[in-house]
């Protein structure tokens, strides 16, 4: 294999005009590097919630595509993400996930770093002579911008400010998704991570796939009472879209009743739901309160993609972090209530607990299907995988397509993004 | 806290073994009707990430009552579960068991249990610290705690279609 074979420069091939992907795109070495430097290394890449490090002097670690970073915020507040790599000679200065310092110390030669990354302090500096500039060794830095909350880093200084990367469809939907805080601010409670071998993007497709939902979470949706299985029932109602948002995000709309968690309060509470709302009434909040809290209990009522690494789904976010051609590490974190009734934070935890991670009803048939495709990969290599469906009876949406709520019409628009990322030099 | 003679206490210890030994082989066989019948109604089945102990208010890869342990049973044999549609095959191991207290009817105890799984044609192993609450019931030992703490239970791990 070698970077100057047809398959490079005919992006064509690799995604076609008619929403064809080829089976390189899961498979093939090269174009992960590639992806690599032309994708993670050039656009908006998600790397923390703001309440993960709530804190002065609070960080935890990430990754922006293979590198490992460390998100922190300084004394004054302000965040920084910088490559976790001392600069004498590339130790890690920091191996704990999450945590609260007042400096990264190598643990190598001792050399000691500010929350902003700055070289403090070396031991011994004289061998390197008086005109060693301590300014010029500080941790590498990316370009950090956060949104409501969602902190994203590049490494590209010339990249379009988050805001308008996102665009005002994606920021408009970030907002009403935050309203499952229920009046309170939106604070990560927890997470599973689990590591699935196949292709990153096999992963980006997910997760405004609605199509696979009555199949893969059959024995997920046969936990769930009737009023409840009626909520997922979104394909068979059809009141739903996907909608393609720009820029490769894309938002599977489920349940538009959903859609603002401000509208319906005035409806019956939800049987699931009737203990919990006893609880919080129990805990002195007016019912006007208890009935925006249960209802931003159950999440919003969509998912939305946001390429090329972070979505929201229903109540928590969907984190890739690609490690190889054939190999995804995924983040599932559950999103909770800051200062809001303890009751409400265990309900949420406990709804997480049911669909996500490693002994999930959901996460795991997800993480079957995703391995099944990297499997059947090895086989048929001149077949094409099919993002077509839906592209029959598509109509213009607010920033591009919108189509069938089992449409493919995210999985298109995360493929034109990539196409005009790869076409770049 | 009773306190057990030094005649007491292996007679106990062999009474237990057998027990954990017996949930073990039934994990191992699959045959989760006989293992819901090993619980008291009350009883809880929690796997914890990280050190955390408040297990009700923290994120916890299963935190299960009756009703979602019957649930997680069912949706194992109905066959429309993928990831347990054929199941990874297990062989586990329970071992260095200690009795750590005994209060009323109530016997703390805790395990290594080492655990393979097979599927894909690929094996993974998974090691944990089992602790179990177990009540002495008219037809022996039941289940009223048991909190599995994998190694590594908040890092990396992968889906796992059986129980620990
Ligand atoms: S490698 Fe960090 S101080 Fe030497
Ligand atoms: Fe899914």
């Amino acid at each position: 294999m070698s970077l100057d074979t047809a398959k490079f420069s005919d992006l064509d091939a690799l995604y076609s005009t008619d929403a064809k992907v080829a089976t390189q795109m899961y498979e093939d070495p090269g174009l992960f590097a590639e992806e690599m430097e032309k994708i993670f290394k050039k656009t908006w890449v998600w790397v923390a919630h703001e309440s993960e490090f709530p804190d002065k002097g609070s960080f935890r670690l990430s990754h922006v595509g293979l590198e490992p970073v460390i998100v922190v915020r300084d004394r004054k507040g302000a965040i920084h993400v910088m490559v976790n790599r001392c600069r004498h000679r590339a130790a890690t200065v920091c191996e704990v996930k999450k945590g609260k310092t007042s400096s990264f110390q190598c643990p190598y030669h001792g050399w000691g770093y500010g929350l902003d990354g700055s070289l403090r302090a070396l031991p011994y500096p004289e061998q390197y002579g008086d005109d060693f500039d301590k300014a010029q060794h500080g941790l590498l830095k990316l370009r950090t911008e956060a949104y409501n909350g969602m902190v994203f880093a590049t490494f590209n200084e010339d990249a379009e400010p988050l805001v308008d990367f996102l665009g005002p469809e994606v920021c408009r939907y970030i907002d009403l998704f935050m309203k499952q805080g229920g009046g309170f601010p939106v604070k990560v409670l927890g997470e599973h991570q689990f590591a699935v071998p196949m292709n990153w993007k096999v992963q980006l497709e997910n997760t405004t796939d609605a199509y696979h939902f009555p199949i893969v979470h059959k024995s997920f949706m046969q936990t769930l009472d009737a009023q409840t299985t009626d909520l997922f029932d979104f394909l068979d109602k059809g009141k739903g879209w996907v909608e393609d948002l720009g820029n490769g995000h894309s938002i599977m709309m489920m349940m538009p009743e959903r859609e603002d968690l401000d509208d319906h309060l005035d409806d019956p509470i939800e049987d699931r739901f009737e203990e919990l709302a006893a609880e919080i009434r129990a805990e002195g909040y007016d019912e006007a309160q208890v009935r925006k809290i249960v209802r931003a209990v159950g999440g919003a009522g969509f998912n939305l993609n946001l390429f090329p690494n972070v979505s929201f789904s229903l109540s928590f976010l969907r984190v890739l972090t690609p490690k190889s051609v054939e190999q995804t590490e995924i983040r599932h974190i559950a999103l909770g209530m800051e200062g809001g009734p303890q009751a409400a934070n265990q309900a949420r935890i406990r709804l997480h607990e049911h669909f996500q991670g490693p002994m999930g009803f959901g996460s795991p048939d997800d993480a079957e299907v995703w391995e099944r495709v990297q499997r059947g990969t090895k086989g048929g290599e001149e077949l094409p995988i099919l993002v077509n469906r839906g592209l029959v009876d598509e109509v213009p949406g607010v920033m591009g397509p919108r189509g069938h709520i089992s449409a493919e019409t995210g999985m298109r628009a995360a493929y034109e993004m990539w196409k005009r990322m790869m076409s770049n030099d | 806290m009773t306190e057990m003679s030094k005649i007491e206490t292996p007679a106990l210890l062999h009474e237990v073994t057998e027990f954990l030994w017996t949930e073990a082989d039934i994990l191992d066989g699959k045959r989760y009707d006989e293992w819901l019948d090993l619980w008291t109604e009350d009883g809880l089945y929690i796997m914890p990430m990280g050190d955390g102990e408040d297990y009700a208010n923290q994120v916890n890869l299963c935190y299960d009552n009756a009703k979602m342990r019957r649930d997680r049973v069912g949706r194992f044999q109905a066959g429309f579960s993928i990831s347990s549609a054929p199941p990874a095959l297990t062989v586990r191991t329970i071992s260095r068991i200690v009795i750590d207290r005994i209060e009323g009817d109530e016997i703390h105890v805790r395990a290594a249990e080492h655990v393979i799984e097979d599927k894909f044609g690929r094996q993974r192993q998974w090691a944990g610290n089992a602790f179990y609450t177990l009540r002495r019931g008219e037809r022996g030992f039941k289940l009223h705690r048991k909190i599995v703490k994998l190694l590594n239970s908040d890092g990396m791990l992968n889906s796992f279609s059986y129980l620990f």
